[in-house]
């Protein structure tokens, strides 16, 4: 197990070297310069510019350029924005919010997606079941920017139940941008639990169980559901990671100052250091749960072995 | 006579180039003559799908989008670009059944002509998708050895870029963003999925005898991947494919909408979208009907790909 762990850990290093060259790669490509941009219309010093331009290393070749930034990150330092501020600042400032957004996503995918895909299935064939398949079926098609204004509108700006923009009115504030974030996921969380559960229901066990008499309650709830939810939680695992990079839509439609709205100007302000680092935190997130959910199988299906 | 033997020949010619048609020649290797009737992989799985009422109804929408895209002129003989301020905002009625936009242009003209753009980008960046991870995918499942470490670090590489954010940060980087540029951004984020699942998919069927023996018998491995394991390793990355026509299209709307992808004066689904943001609780109709023609789009593809899966799965006859 702990070798098995290393070596994945191991493994995750040349894909993050590469990734982050190739995001580094890209915003080195993107035209302009942007210490004039900063300065907008009034003239700067000769003086200032160039000794900003050095202060960024922006006068180095492109693998010079990435190799201070690696030495840099290898000791935590995120580097800084062209304003001075401290990129690690930046991000703890915006992580956690992007992060209680996923979490809330994910509450929902869990409690909805998982019951949904649990009546589905039980009730094979039946007006429920038909009833999961259209709507997550219809889920699956309305593009996410689609399902927020839509939202939106409907019960934020027209029925007002739901705060429309902004975080201003506490833990109320995510459970709309978290629903959208999450429908996609979880429309696939509810097929899932449906396709795995209808498998498990025709195992042998489950024939055991019924015929030694336990309720149905039972034998669906504590026999078949706790075998069937092992893909479920592989899928929500990998979700975490996604639904972080996924948020910069999601953010930007209800205005929650969050993690991909802050990459998504950064982008704009060719701010590189900021994209970089949040682009990197992202990808070890993504990478890092990925591990997790690898672990965790072991621990949810006995017959699987690490060597 | 004669001539009818040279024109059976050079049908046979187009049939052999044709996309479908090859495939399933090429799976018609190993089919069988039954009663007249053949039996391969895509043979019965057409014959599933000509009965199948949903792949039916997807199909028939995707063709009406088809047509939209090619001769919009078929479905709206306004000219979308012809715009009354006079008539700005005003809503649904009467000859123009979706209202007038923020210019006074007609809505429902404009969101036909939208129709190209969308299935354009669709299908040229899953095309080309679909040629990139059917040749890097057998290569690295049947050579294996080093090409198969490059190609699949490379796609691990790839695959742990967050697909929207990298799309933001390229296409920042281009200037003028038409149906061109757009689309090859997706195809360079987005092929590795494919690539995947192509590789996998090769790997299942190396080992099978019938490629053993070919082997045996001497075939060069050019012949063994053409005639052999493609034919046979296709299947799932034709299903995926399918579905993914529906995902780049609500991609492409999702880039355009961030105002990373298509540029006014392109009419656009994602850019009517972004325009309506300002003003969904005033005129609502800008929102809802490019939204729908978008939704719809995608479901069909989706439920189109569904439906294949299901026809080409052997275990659910």
């Amino acid at each position: 197990m702990l070798r098995y762990t290393l070596r994945r850990l191991l493994q995750t290093v040349p894909v993050l070297i590469g990734t982050t060259f190739l995001v580094f790669a890209m915003v080195f490509a993107i035209p302009g310069d942007p210490i004039r941009a900063m300065a907008g219309d009034r003239p700067m010093a000769e003086g200032t510019y160039l000794a900003l331009r050095d202060r960024y290393n922006l006068d180095d070749p492109l693998l010079v350029q990435y190799g201070k930034y690696m030495g840099g990150l290898v000791r935590g330092d995120f580097g800084e924005d062209f304003n001075g501020r401290e990129v690690a600042d930046i991000m703890a400032d915006r992580f956690p919010i992007t992060i209680k957004l996923a979490l809330v996503a994910l509450a929902f995918e869990m409690l909805l997606g998982i019951l949904a895909g649990v009546l589905a299935a039980v009730r094979r064939k039946s007006f429920m079941d038909s009833l999961v398949l259209v709507t997550t079926t219809a889920i699956v098609s309305v593009p996410t920017f689609v399902l927020g204004f839509t939202l939106q509108l409907a019960v934020g700006v027209k029925l007002g139940w739901f705060p429309i923009a902004g975080l201003t009115e506490g833990w109320r504030s995510y459970l709309l941008p978290g629903f959208v974030l999450g429908a996609l996921s979880l429309a696939y969380v509810a097929r899932l639990t449906r396709t795995s559960l209808v498998e498990n229901l025709r195992a042998d066990y489950v024939r055991t169980a019924t015929a030694k008499g336990a309720t149905r309650r039972r034998v669906v709830g504590i026999h078949a559901l706790r075998n069937s939810l092992i893909p479920v939680v592989t899928f929500l695992g990998v979700d975490l990671g996604a639904l972080m990079g996924g948020a910069i839509v999601t953010e930007g439609i209800f205005n929650i100052p969050g993690i991909g709205q802050q990459v998504f100007l950064s982008v704009r302000a060719q701010e590189g250091p900021v994209v970089v680092g949040i682009v990197t935190a992202l990808v070890l997130v993504f990478v890092l749960a990925n591990l997790a959910v690898d672990l965790l199988y072991g621990l949810l299906d006995p017959r699987i072995r690490y060597e | 006579m004669s001539e009818a033997k040279k024109f059976r020949a050079g049908s046979e010619g187009i049939g052999a180039r044709g996309g479908e048609e090859r495939v399933d020649a090429a799976a018609g290797g190993e089919a069988v003559e039954l009663s007249g009737r053949r039996a391969g992989l895509w043979a019965d799985a057409w014959r599933e799908l000509r009965h199948d009422p949903l792949f039916l109804v997807a199909g028939f929408v995707v063709l009406v989008f088809v047509a939209m895209a090619a001769f919009p002129g078929l479905f709206s003989s306004v000219d979308p670009r012809a715009c009354d301020l006079s008539r700005s905002l005003a809503p649904p009625g009467g000859g123009h059944p979706f209202g007038y936009d923020l210019l006074g242009c007609d809505y429902y003209a404009r969101v036909v002509h939208g129709a190209r753009v969308s299935i354009a980008i669709g299908v040229l960046a899953t095309g080309s998708t679909v040629v990139i991870a059917v040749v890097l995918g057998s290569l690295a499942g049947y050579f294996r050895g080093p090409v198969d470490t490059v190609i699949s670090r490379l796609t691990d590489v790839v695959f742990g870029l967050p697909f929207i954010l990298g799309a933001i940060v390229l296409l920042s980087v281009v200037g003028t963003r038409g149906v061109l540029e757009v689309g090859l951004v997706l195809v360079a984020l987005g092929w590795t999925t494919m690539t995947r699942l192509m590789r996998s998919s090769v790997l299942s069927v190396v080992n099978a005898d019938h490629v053993s023996a070919a082997k045996a018998l001497g075939a060069s491995d050019a012949r063994i991947l053409a005639t052999h394991v493609l034919p046979n390793a296709v299947a799932p990355v034709m299903v995926y494919a399918t579905i993914y026509v529906g995902i780049v299209i609500a991609v492409e709307a999702t880039l355009s909408f961030l105002g990373v992808g298509l540029q006014l004066p392109a009419i656009s689904w994602g850019l009517m979208i972004s325009d309506a943001q300002y003003r969904i609780s005033e005129a609502p109709h800008l929102l809802l009907f490019p939204g729908l023609f978008l939704s719809l789009t995608v479901l069909s593809f989706i439920l189109m790909g569904d439906a294949l899966r299901d026809a080409l799965d052997p275990k659910l006859r």
